[in-house]
């Protein structure tokens, strides 16, 4: 088939009947400063990996909270924990941790 | 019951000593031979554990190590001078190191020259099966002095072991009486005992005390000097003619074999085990596990001593104090999961409690074994780092065609197509140098007046260079980025790779194992600059103070280079606190879970250190010190100073 440059964008729906609130709690309890995000988007700015990839705290962040961890993970798994978002969060969070806790709390199925 | 020996005659044959009981054995050693039965079988069982399960050319290598030359040298030089004279305490406070090793070497001392004894007079009692394990032990209550027939050889030896008693027994008294007054020895922490350790304890301080009960009472028979024999007139005064002394060679016994019971389970065992830990230090063996191994023997090694209590930065505040190496080590022994994570996600890394502890048990590196047995084995995708490389999109990471495609941009108006040339000196700035762009231009600057050929590496933004992956504990994600930096640097055939940053300097030093590439920090190549006479440098009268970034000072060993230079361009004024010993920023990458406020505390703490003498300006040679520095000292309202934070080529 030709190519013609058309696509479908991918579907943006967000069903927050998918929220898994025990997933979130458990991360909260782990790193509290999920909660505070501001969603600036400061850490995606500087973020190392996002200069290559589709690497973003931020969009992470917010993926989790609209019941889509799967996405979130996509965003994190280039990040190279250097610690530039952390640096430079103005809500002081402790951006290294919320990456690696995301991970561990929500890659286990 | 009368003791018997009383009714001996004094005999008119020559030897000095006289088997007073001539069967060499009586009830009351019991108690200690099986003490110390127990223990022998316990640390032998320990010991071949501990080998076996260590990875077969770390064992080769160990073996190794013990015929070496240079390795004999200092093995003994480390035992001698940590596990009995305690030497590192003894620097650090004066009175704890001689109570350490008053105890420690005095002990030693007195075991040895028993043996000597029996092996002088008695030599048959040495073989085990005629008591060898307790007779030289208990000597003194098996022989009879010949009075009249004591040479100065005797006399030597009784006079040692009185003098050696009475220099443990000082040391046992600081230690009672630091027990109840920590403060007083210059410790603000100590740690709490669990039972065995304090059985092993009360046992240990009764052991002496009974020592020389036992043989003063027994003093006139068997012989003694200035301590012995001076008490045990005072027992004769005291008592009458006869003494009964029995029951304290049996107390003497029991204090005996309850320590040597209890001590392979309590914090003691740390009198063995470092010297196994300092062999396989020596022999340059690193633990794969945070618990197996060597690790065994280095958690074992530590002596609960609480020195890294004081040491370590996050203490600042009380709640922290769990933190802190010791009880990591001490729920590494006992299996507790879930505070080991906990406590090994908080730590700066900052290496402190490290190059503090006396025996070198390296906590901050059982943290990273144990973040490796968490983390290490969460996903991640880095198939990105060749994709830059082919791609050009990162300056540097294709592979070699010219400098200039790479975006290696060259200084100076005559910019000439770079390609034809190869940069001898590298300039990698690393992240955290981009978040602190004050710091690229005055390196640049500098390098720009000492007309250094240089090229920028990661101009456009570079990768990471691994050490924090390496710090979290994922280490396979840090192979790759290291791999991809190295095949980056390799290529550009630079000679000299000058790093900005005390965290990338660590890891490339010492993971990149780069051929024909010198690893530099740039606090170190300005001061060859300045002492090459390629930079000139005017000296003002502005009071400097040199913070030691962790990674740089305790981690690479750097502290000369940039107080040399410094000296150069103003007056180096002290901080509390310095070289191995510096605090912390807080700003640290290692620690994973510790927040802001708390990373605020630290901050604070170490600003105080840094302000003792009242310095115009503090200056640093880390990224990251520099950016929890100024941060601080611009938003704090009670620090209440107008203090400058510069960085060291800002300096310059
Ligand atoms: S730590 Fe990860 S997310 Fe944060 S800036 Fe670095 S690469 Fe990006
Ligand atoms: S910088 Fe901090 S507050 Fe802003 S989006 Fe990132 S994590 Fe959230
Ligand atoms: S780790 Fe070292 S400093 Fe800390 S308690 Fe153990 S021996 Fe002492
Ligand atoms: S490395 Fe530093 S922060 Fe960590 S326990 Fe040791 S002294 Fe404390």
């Amino acid at each position: 088939m030709v190519d013609f440059g058309f696509g479908l964008v991918p579907s943006s729906r967000m069903n927050l009947d998918l929220f898994d609130k025990d997933k979130y709690e458990k991360l909260a309890a782990i790193e509290p400063d999920v909660r505070i995000c501001m969603a600036c988007g400061s850490c995606t700015a500087v973020c190392t990996a996002g200069k290559y990839s589709q690497t973003s705290l931020r969009e992470a962040i917010e993926d989790i909270k609209n019941a889509k961890p799967d996405k979130a993970l996509e965003m994190l798994r280039c990040c190279q924990l250097c610690g530039k978002c952390s640096m430079v969060c103005p809500r002081g969070i402790n951006t290294r941790n919320l990456i690696l806790s995301i991970t561990k709390v929500y890659s286990s199925k | 019951m009368t003791p018997l020996n009383y009714i001996l005659a004094v005999q008119a044959a020559d030897p000095e000593v006289i088997d007073r009981i001539p069967s060499g054995y009586s009830h009351f050693v019991i108690p200690f031979t099986i003490g110390i039965t127990f223990f022998l079988c316990w640390i032998g069982v320990g010991c071949v554990r501990l080998l076996a399960a260590i990875p077969r050319t770390d064992r080769l290598r160990f073996w190794k190590s013990l015929f070496i030359p240079k390795n004999i040298v200092k093995n003994l030089k480390d035992l001698f001078g940590d596990c009995l004279f305690h030497v590192k305490i003894w620097q650090r406070k004066p009175l704890l190191g001689y109570m350490h090793s008053a105890i420690a070497f005095g002990w030693f001392m007195i075991i040895l020259l028993g043996h000597i004894e029996v092996a002088l007079f008695v030599p048959a009692r040495l073989n085990v099966t005629r008591g060898g394990l307790f007779y030289p032990i208990f000597y003194r209550y098996f022989v009879w002095m010949n009075p009249g027939h004591t040479t100065l050889r005797g006399s030597f030896f009784f006079f040692l072991m009185d003098f050696f008693l009475l220099y443990i027994l000082t040391g046992i008294a600081l230690a009672v009486f630091k027990r109840f007054r920590s403060i007083v020895l210059g410790m603000r922490h100590t740690t709490k005992p669990s039972l065995a350790d304090r059985i092993a304890l009360y046992s240990l301080w009764m052991i002496f005390p009974m020592r020389l009960l036992a043989e003063s009472f027994t003093a006139d028979l068997s012989g003694g000097s200035f301590l012995t024999v001076g008490v045990n007139h005072l027992w004769h005064f005291l008592f009458g003619e006869k003494l009964l002394f029995t029951p304290f060679w049996w107390a003497y016994s029991i204090c005996l074999g309850l320590f040597f019971v209890a001590m392979p389970f309590s914090r003691y065992m740390h009198i063995l085990t470092e010297v196994l830990w300092i062999l396989l230090r020596n022999a340059g063996i690193k633990p794969h596990h945070p618990r197996k191994g060597v690790a065994e023997a280095e958690i074992y090694a530590c002596s609960s001593c609480g020195l890294c209590l004081d040491a370590c930065p996050m203490n600042v505040q009380k709640k922290n104090l769990k933190y802190s190496s010791v009880y990591f080590i001490r729920f590494l022994r006992r299996h507790n999961e879930k505070k080991i994570n906990a406590i090994a996600d908080k730590c700066l890394m900052c290496d402190k409690c490290h190059a503090l502890c006396p025996v070198g048990v390296d906590a901050p590196a059982l943290r990273r074994a144990q973040r490796i047995t968490v983390n290490n084995s969460l996903p991640y995708e880095y198939s990105y780092l060749a994709l830059a490389g082919t791609a050009g999109a990162a300056a540097g990471l294709r592979p070699y065609s010219a400098a200039a495609e790479r975006g290696w941009t060259r200084p100076g108006p005559d910019s000439c197509p770079a390609d034809t040339v190869v940069p001898e000196v590298l300039y990698f700035a690393g992240c955290m140098t981009h978040l602190t762009p004050r710091i690229i231009k005055a390196v640049e600057k500098v390098f720009k007046a000492a007309g250094v050929d240089y090229a920028f590496a990661d101009r456009e933004g570079g990768i990471c260079c691994g050490r924090p992956l390496m710090l979290a504990g994922k280490t396979e994600a840090a192979a790759k980025v290291i791999e991809a930096n190295k095949r980056m640097i390799e290529e550009s055939g630079c000679k000299t790779l000058v790093l900005s940053c005390p965290i990338c300097y660590k890891v490339f030093k010492e993971e990149y194992h780069f051929e024909g590439i010198k690893v530099v920090h740039y606090t170190q190549f300005i001061n060859d600059l300045i002492a090459s006479g390629k930079l000139q440098v005017s000296k003002s009268d502005e009071k400097i103070v040199y913070h030691d970034p962790c990674e740089l000072g305790r981690g690479s060993n750097v502290y000369i280079e940039p107080r040399a230079a410094l000296d150069k361009v103003g007056t180096l004024v002290k901080a509390a606190k310095e070289y191995d010993e510096s605090v912390c920023c807080g700003g640290s990458l290692g620690s994973l879970t510790l927040d802001n406020r708390d990373r605020a505390k630290i901050t604070e703490a170490s600003l105080d250190n840094l302000l003792v003498n009242d310095p115009d300006t503090i200056v640093t040679a880390c990224p990251l010190c520099l950016k929890t520095f100024s941060e601080t000292v611009s938003n704090s309202k009670h620090l209440l100073t107008d203090v400058k934070v510069k960085d060291f080529a800002e300096m310059i």
